[in-house]
């Protein structure tokens, strides 16, 4: 038995929300159940795995860290705990390190505060799952991130919540010279209510930030759900891109990108499905250019699944339900996040339950 | 193996069809003829039973079984195959799945498919997204020869094709359609010929394909009515010359 296994009992809970038990292909694992930490710990040289707590005791250089991707709101109270990871300079750990934000207890708040920083020319990918085995709840995550001169951090996020729970995470992320960020993030479960707008500063020369969102929000889920990018450095790059399925809940797509400095290239895409009347979509894309020389495009688009297509792949011998599922699966285009199968299987149970209903 | 009787069907409320009747024998090639917006394409959509295709009186029989009222996907697993004019751009569905998914379970060696007709460069695009008219054309017929039905159906597959890729085409139609066969050992090609299974319903406007396809039968249809049926070269010669007004004539 895994030291997961043994500390929480809820395997099914973590699988959907990409959380590998016998951590097979992670180089670490941190766990969070409530406002205490169960596990903690990492097998990778030159990577620093730590609760936020301790890290600000132990580290003398990890209070810069503190606050300074975001600015400090006093009004959100202490924090309980949360992650501290640092790839060293020049590390790049082959497997991902991977993070867990449960909540077991009813109606409680949990509140993290986590500090991700990637250091020159280091890479690492983090893959934080974040899930309730309770109905209701508030979850406040606040993380800020810090990818050093030619690093890279890819940060893979998997929401899955109880029915009443409310979500809000406050994310900033400040990406140095041909640095690289890459956010996935993964909601399919959305609970009562979501509100996010990471936003990352691109404040050197070369850097990019590219978010990707898949939301699916059943009825009565209202999920606002935005990224904005700040072009602060010449020849900077981002795209944010959403997809976003309404099975009768309430999603907003927001998109913001900042150009401040010539040569920066930047776009922004929220594309829509509507699979059930009730549902609403509401994309909301903004471009802001302050400087002449810049390209900032944007497309967006909210429809529902075109007959024609539907019938193109039942031409080819796939029934309605079958059609409709690799529809919206290819419209989420899960497969480039190279998602863990337990929550490609998650999406596809999802779809069919849909479609049983609409029936 | 496909017969149509007395056939009406409505589109959007209009009626588009006023009493088709068609015999398609197993193993043989018709090519339906006409005017831009005489009806052809609803003909054939009506037999692949697409829901704006609304059938008001008349039966569609298929291997001598009534499939007027069936879904889309029970008529493609009874053998009905469709190469459609403009294909669906599909997002995130690569190319190479939808040709798996074809093949219905069955093994399909999908290179060596695509290699046939210059497409393995395609496989791994999403489905139609940003393919030339001719590209189009090719990941139809890939489609098709994964899903290998006894009946294909064929809209307009030269359209937008260049003079190259023509005959590339034309070859893979006749594979598709068991025309490409060779004589033997102890069989003549005669022999060979009656043994064929495969038959097609052919659409084309210019009549170009026919250089490459051999039909049996051509029919000529006009505002929804056929107005002949006869030897296709024929016909094709007769609309060369004189156009369709002259088969219009027919229908008074």
């Amino acid at each position: 038995m895994s030291e997961i296994e043994k500390t929480l009992p809820a395997q099914r809970d973590l699988l959907r929300v990409g959380v590998d038990p016998e951590e097979k292909e992670r180089c670490g694992t941190f766990l969070q159940d409530n406002d205490k930490v169960v596990l903690c710990g990492v097998h990778q040289e030159g990577v620093d795995l730590l609760s936020t707590r301790e890290a600000l005791d132990a580290l003398p250089e990890a209070r810069e860290y503190l606050w300074r991707a975001l600015r400090e709101d006093p009004e959100l109270g202490e924090f309980q705990n949360g992650y501290f990871i640092r790839a060293r300079r020049g590390v790049k750990p082959f497997f991902p390190v991977q993070s867990c934000l449960y909540m077991s207890r009813e109606g409680m708040r949990q509140h993290v505060h986590n500090i991700v920083v990637v250091e020159e020319g280091a890479e690492l990918h983090v893959i934080t799952g974040c899930t309730s085995s309770v109905r209701r709840g508030v979850h406040v995550g606040v993380s800020e991130f810090y990818v050093k001169k030619g690093g890279k951090l890819h940060f893979t996020m998997i929401h899955a919540w109880g029915d009443e729970v409310e979500t809000m995470p406050r994310t900033g992320v400040i990406v140095e010279e041909d640095g690289v960020f890459i956010s996935d993030y993964i909601c399919m479960h959305p609970g009562k209510r979501i509100k996010m707008y990471p936003t990352a500063h691109l404040v050197g020369r070369g850097a990019t930030a590219r978010f990707h969102s898949v939301l699916v929000a059943v009825p009565g889920a209202l999920m606002d759900v935005g990224s904005r990018v700040y072009l602060q450095a010449s020849d900077t790059r981002a795209e944010v891109v959403s997809r976003a399925v309404s099975m009768g809940g309430t999603i907003i797509t927001r998109g913001h990108l900042i150009g401040e400095q010539p040569h920066v290239r930047a776009h922004l895409e929220c594309r829509g499905l509507l699979l059930k009347e009730g549902g609403l979509i509401h994309a909301v894309p903004e471009l802001e250019g302050r400087t002449v020389e810049l390209e900032m495009t944007h497309e967006a688009a909210v429809g529902k699944i075109a007959q024609e297509k539907v019938e193109y792949l039942m031409a080819r011998g796939l029934t309605e339900d079958e059609a409709t599922a690799a529809i919206v699966r290819g419209f989420l285009n899960v497969d480039i996040m190279g998602l863990p199968d337990a929550l490609k299987e998650e999406l596809d149970k999802i779809i069919q339950q849909s479609d049983q209903e609409s029936l | 193996m496909l017969r149509i009787e007395e056939l009406k069907v409505e589109v959007g409320g209009k009626e588009v069809l006023h009493g088709i009747n068609l015999h398609l024998p197993r193993g043989k090639v018709h090519a339906l003829m006409g005017p831009n917006g005489s009806g052809k394409t609803t003909l054939i959509m009506t037999v692949v039973g697409f829901g704006r295709y609304k059938v008001t009186r008349g039966r569609i029989y298929f291997k001598g079984k009534d499939i007027t009222d069936l879904p889309v996907h029970e008529r493609a697993r009874m053998g009905i195959g469709l190469a459609f004019q403009r294909p669906p751009i599909v997002r995130g569905i690569k190319t190479r799945q939808l040709v798996e998914m074809c093949a219905g379970g069955r093994e399909v060696d999908v290179e060596a498919i695509a290699g046939k007709l210059n497409f393995t460069e395609f496989l791994d695009r999403d489905v139609n997204l940003g393919f030339s008219g001719g590209e189009m054309k090719r990941s139809e017929l890939v489609q098709l020869m994964a899903q290998n039905p006894e009946l294909v159906l064929l809209d307009e597959p030269e359209s937008g094709v260049d003079l190259e890729n023509i005959s590339l085409l034309g070859r893979a139609i006749n594979r598709l359609l068991e025309r490409d066969l060779k004589p033997t050992e102890g069989k003549s090609l005669k022999e060979l010929r009656a043994q064929r299974k495969k038959s097609a319903l052919i659409i084309t406007h210019t009549g170009h394909i026919l250089q490459y396809v051999n039909a049996d039968v051509g029919y000529v249809l006009i505002d929804g009515h056929i107005v002949c049926s006869g030897n296709p070269k024929e016909i094709l010669r007769t609309v060369e010359r004189y156009g369709y007004e002259e088969c219009a004539k027919c229908l008074r």
